[in-house]
């Protein structure tokens, strides 16, 4: 217990240390060797829990519960006051209502319930773990040089580095004690503070827009926050001990009794994870710096909100409430996939396409039969890997070339080489067999098919696949192309930079080598232990998906083989003489510059219309839901 | 015969041809003469053929244009000059814009004069340059078969 | 499961075979249209004399993506071949043709380029109804496996026709065959030129050509599972289908890659999903 206890603690003190150091070589050490020391702690976590399945801790309640209810209460003042500060009334009504549940919830439900064992270890938090401790600490260290750039490239956002950084360890903290949480109760504490952390790191830039989108985001995630205190009245009110408050006691205690909080806590995931109806979020974070973007708004906060899900997936399975949030999530995953393809700003393709697996992953546990969790805990892996490389490569390239737009990225292969093999990597990793994503697509297809109603999900699939490649594609191609403008202009990356991103590019293709191993002694058992049977893929794809990947990688070398490699000559340009940077003569004597453009089919895929679809459609879904649940209750 | 006799595809360039000899060439893909019966396929682009037709003279606009093409057609390649004014500039040799015939700008291999050529003369034509095709071929592969072949000099 | 057999004797016939297939597709093309048309052995001739010319490029990366992706192409066709994961196959088959794809936009080439997004748009009109077909494969057979797909006794076709329509329709757009004839097409000289395979010459072409022919066996092999309970009927299945793709190649005009993408995902959503719900709502989920 000693080590969730440390993972939880240790980061707060040192985001307490950094809200005082205002020197940037110290700071630079303090965050490097802090993420030295989460990093191999969740390490020795892993060593430690791998094969011990779920283990519970009988945490201390009281004392601990007073704390964090003191803390709510201060972030619900803080909250009010800026709400009131940016006249954003309706957060503070959203703030002053979830305060109210949750006053009922300590001073008048909570009198008499003594839950014992408050902290648990499993397979699935181990996995979280991981990749709060690793990634995200990755992430912190690679801030480091990108807010120093940051501010010198934005000079007239106020520096309020102490508070990132702060910001970015509670965040950390939080996120462990999220994962670690057996009790409800704390988990919800730590819920509300990511969602804090998430509010202030949008707003750090302080512009109208960022203040605004923050709210966006704050007035979301207030709404799954106050579905989420209903799921611990309902707990309390069925059970006053509090020993239902126990996830593990409440995931035992049946379709009968946990479906109403498992719903509620499923639109809490769902607020969270930003799908359809609320996916506006999400796309407003982009505006925070990209590492937050990284560590937030992709691999690690938003999947809070899928993990809640996936831990309740055995209660929802076969229920329609179940099926309902899965098809949020489907239509979720088809139509944010969609909404990618017409977007040219690579850090909202990067959101979009966020949104969409996060929809897939929801689908997935909404279903919930055991080799759906399966496929959902994989997505979740890898996803956090290859899309936390992408924002990081994005972020890199922004401050190099000064745009985060595609268009701006022709090239890249040359102007900056490894950055754009990077790049590539994590593209692949996201769609591209025998890569990551696609191995848990995959499954996730093979799983469908035996679930109930599960023909839908296999043809949201399909379609939202083949979307997927279209945007991913065309991205690669821009920057693959040789474009004869290109000049090299790789230099005065960051050393730490180029370190975290060889780490996640690394991670992403090691991932794919090592997932059998990670399936066989991780998520199998976790499956097993919930479900009674689980999944795997068989050995013969395995074999051959080695085999491709093994390709995949010594393809590359036939471009050194000497040889014949052809004699360079110009691209036809229906037989123009062009000059060799592709300026032509046209008609009536003007020169004419080549610029090639992608695709981006506005009027089919524009963001506003299937927005609109969308949200109109898990509206409805949501509304069923909360109909049926209504039902249920009275 | 190698398979670069059984296979060659053309490109029909029109530099500055009255459509006359334009329009004969498109005759020979027609069913009555048929020259895909002989592998030959009229293809659109520079890079995928071996054999350059060229109809019409040469001018101020187009010559940039021939020689850029001719570039970019992998060796080996023959140039064809169909019709009388690809040949020698024809009647419009004198002609204040025209420079002559495509000889002036790149190596011509076979001529096919005619005003306009019959199809049954450019299929002649393009039957003879097969010959000069080969030829070229052996030529490139000959001198030292370690080195790459260079292009463009060989006429 | 896996059959390396099977799998070796595709690598090495496929090409003969497939450019047997393409040479009597240019020789009926050409009756059709009233001419003699070329030998049967056109398309060997074509490959061989474009091994024999000189090797152009842009960029020399262009000979790493179509190396590639005539090695991928023969892995999926290979792995189809050997028995292996339809959705797998499926999956290799995709990857190659993002090669593909990345070939045409290295260049930097306006033509190549647009020939490479509209070979995207290609992609995406054909992959669902491609997975589809997978999907009812397995609802019938039981299994994502080639071997137990071909091996299974019930006869496909007569559960999955309407997936066998679309499957058809989308193989217009794998054929490279008019109306669907967007990214790389012989006829389209003016607008598109050779779009994503304009830059390629020589032995990079052949093997563009090469890698087409393993693509075209790997296709009719997909028809032949529909009719594998039989083989003569399979055969004649083939045939007839080929010559209904040559007749549709010669009697439509190319269509707008509008049209392209909506009709392929209308089709497969109407014959593909609703034969597919009528199997899932009839078998009450899934066949033995």
């Amino acid at each position: 217990m000693i080590e969730l206890a440390f993972l939880i603690i240790f980061p707060t003190i040192v985001a307490f240390l950094l809200l005082f150091i205002s020197r940037g070589a110290f700071r630079d050490s303090v965050v490097k060797i802090a993420a030295l020391v989460i990093g191999a702690g969740s390490v020795y976590l892993l060593i430690r829990y791998y094969n011990q399945g779920l283990v519970l801790f009988s945490a201390p309640f009281e004392p601990a519960t007073e704390i964090m209810f003191g803390i709510e209460l201060i972030i619900a003042v803080l909250l009010l006051y800026l709400g009131i500060r940016y006249r954003k009334y309706l957060a503070v009504v959203l703030v002053l209502f979830q305060t109210a549940l949750l006053l009922l919830v300590e001073l008048v439900l909570l009198s008499d319930a003594h839950p014992e064992t408050n902290l648990f270890i499993d397979q699935f938090s181990l996995i979280m773990a991981m990749i709060i401790g690793i990634i995200g600490t990755l992430i912190c260290v690679y801030s480091l040089g990108y807010m120093e750039t940051y501010h010198t490239r934005h000079p007239e956002v106020k520096d309020r580095r102490r508070l990132y950084f702060f910001m970015v360890f509670v965040f950390l903290a939080a996120m462990f004690g999220l994962v670690f949480s057996n009790n409800l109760l704390w988990v919800f504490f730590f819920w509300e503070i990511t969602t804090l952390c998430s509010f202030i790191l949008i707003g750090y830039a302080e512009t109208h827009e960022a203040t605004n989108n923050a709210f966006l985001a704050l007035e979301m995630n207030l709404l799954g926050g106050i579905a989420f205190a209903g799921a611990l009245i309902y707990v309390l009110s069925v059970d006053p001990t509090g020993g239902l408050l126990e996830i593990e006691n409440l995931l035992a205690s049946g379709h009968a009794i946990a479906l109403i909080p498992a719903v509620l806590l499923g639109f809490a995931g769902i607020t969270k994870a930003a799908l359809m109806p609320f996916s506006s979020w999400l796309v407003g974070a982009m505006v925070a710096p990209t590492p937050v973007s990284a560590l937030l708004h992709s691999s690690t906060m938003v999947k809070a909100g899928v993990y809640i899900i996936v831990r309740f997936a055995p209660v929802l399975t076969g229920t329609p409430e179940g099926l309902i949030i899965g098809l949020i999530g489907g239509f979720t995953f088809l139509l944010a996939s969609a909404i990618a393809i017409s977007q040219s700003n690579a850090k909202k393709v990067l959101a979009y396409s966020t949104i969409a697996n996060l929809g897939l992953i929801v689908a997935c546990a909404g279903v919930g039969t055991y080799k759906l969790v399966w496929a959902a805990i994989l997505l979740i892996i890898f996803h956090a890997i290859a899309k936390s490389l992408l924002f990081l490569c994005v972020g890199t390239v922004e401050h190099r070339i000064g745009s985060r737009n595609i268009e701006d990225m022709s090239g890249l292969i040359i102007r900056m080489p490894k950055l754009a093999v990077m790049m590539i990597v994590g593209i692949a990793g996201m769609f591209l067999a025998p890569f990551g994503m696609l191995i848990s697509k995959w499954a996730a297809i093979e799983a469908f098919i035996e679930a109930q109603f599960g023909l839908i999900f296999v043809a949201i699939l399909a379609f939202g696949g083949s979307l997927t490649v279209f945007f991913w594609s065309k991205w690669m191609g821009k920057i693959l192309s040789f474009d004869p403008n290109a000049v090299g202009e790789e230099k005065s990356v960051k050393v730490e930079k180029w370190l975290v991103l060889y780490i996640l590019t690394g991670l992403t293709v090691l991932i794919c080598l090592i997932f059998p191993l990670i399936s066989s002694t991780l998520i199998e058992p976790f499956v097993l232990a919930v479900y009674g049977q689980t999944a795997r893929l068989s050995q013969d794809n395995l074999i051959i998906m080695a085999m491709m990947l093994f390709l995949l990688m010594i393809m590359p070398f036939s471009m050194l083989i000497s040889g014949n490699n052809g004699k360079k000559v110009s691209a036809y340009m229906g037989g123009r003489p062009t000059s060799p940077d592709l300026k032509f003569a046209g008609s009536m004597g003007i020169t004419r510059d080549v610029t090639l453009t992608n695709y981006y089919f506005n009027d089919m895929f524009g963001e506003k219309r299937l927005l609109m679809t969308g949200t109109a459609l898990c509206f409805g879904l949501i509304l069923l839901a909360g109909v049926i649940l209504a039902g249920m209750i009275l | 015969m190698t398979y670069l006799t059984r296979s060659p595809w053309i490109l029909h360039y029109d530099a500055s041809s009255c459509n006359g000899c334009d329009i004969e060439v498109l005759a020979c893909l027609t069913p009555l003469y048929d020259v895909e019966r002989f592998g030959i396929l009229n293809t659109g682009n520079p890079k995928h053929s071996d054999i350059f037709v060229v109809t019409g003279g040469v001018n101020e606009q187009n010559r940039e244009v021939i020689k850029n093409i001719y570039e970019q057609i992998p060796d080996p390649k023959v140039v064809v000059a169909v019709g009388i004014c690809a040949t020698s500039g024809g009647v419009f040799r004198e002609c204040y814009n025209i420079m002559g015939g495509i000889d002036r700008i790149i190596p011509v291999d076979v001529y096919v004069p005619g005003c306009a050529a019959r199809p049954e003369s450019i299929i002649d034509g393009i039957v003879k340059a097969l010959g000069i095709l080969e030829e070229k071929r052996a030529r490139m592969r000959q001198p030292d078969t370690g080195k790459k072949a260079t292009g463009g000099e060989t006429v | 499961m896996i059959s390396l057999w099977t799998a070796l004797l595709f690598i090495i016939l496929a090409p003969f075979i497939g450019g047997l297939v393409s040479g009597i597709d240019r020789k009926v093309t050409a009756r059709m249209q009233g001419r003699v048309g070329p030998p049967i052995l056109q398309p060997f001739y074509d490959v061989g004399k474009l091994f024999e010319k000189e090797n152009l490029v842009v960029t020399t990366t262009q000979n790493f993506y179509v190396l590639s992706y005539l090695v991928f192409i023969i892995v999926s066709g290979a792995l189809f071949f050997a028995g292996g994961d339809m959705l797998l196959v499926i999956f290799a088959f995709t990857l190659a043709h993002i090669f593909l794809v990345l070939g045409g936009y290295a260049s930097y080439s306006p033509y190549s380029f647009i020939g490479a997004e509209r070979e995207l748009i290609q992609i995406i009109a054909y992959e669902p109804m491609i997975i589809l077909t997978a999907v009812g494969m397995y609802m019938v057979a039981g299994s994502f496996f080639v071997s137990d797909i071909a091996a299974s006794s019930l006869p496909l076709i007569m559960y999955l026709p309407g997936v066998f329509i679309g499957f058809l329709m989308v193989l217009t757009i794998k054929l490279r065959k008019s109306p669907f004839d967007l990214s790389t097409s012989h006829h389209a000289h003016q607008e598109l030129v050779k779009g994503v395979t304009t830059e390629f010459t020589g032995p990079s072409l052949a093997k563009i050509e090469i890698a087409h022919w393993y693509e075209n066996v790997f296709l009719l092999g997909v028809i032949f599972l529909f009719f594998a309970f039989s083989i003569p009927l399979a055969l004649a299945a083939l045939v007839i289908a080929y010559l209904l793709e040559i007749l549709i190649d010669n009697t439509f005009s190319r269509v707008k890659w509008q049209f392209t993408l909506r009709s392929a995902w209308i089709i497969a959503g109407m014959l593909g999903l609703v034969n597919l719900a009528v199997l899932y709502y009839l078998a009450g989920g899934l066949l033995p």
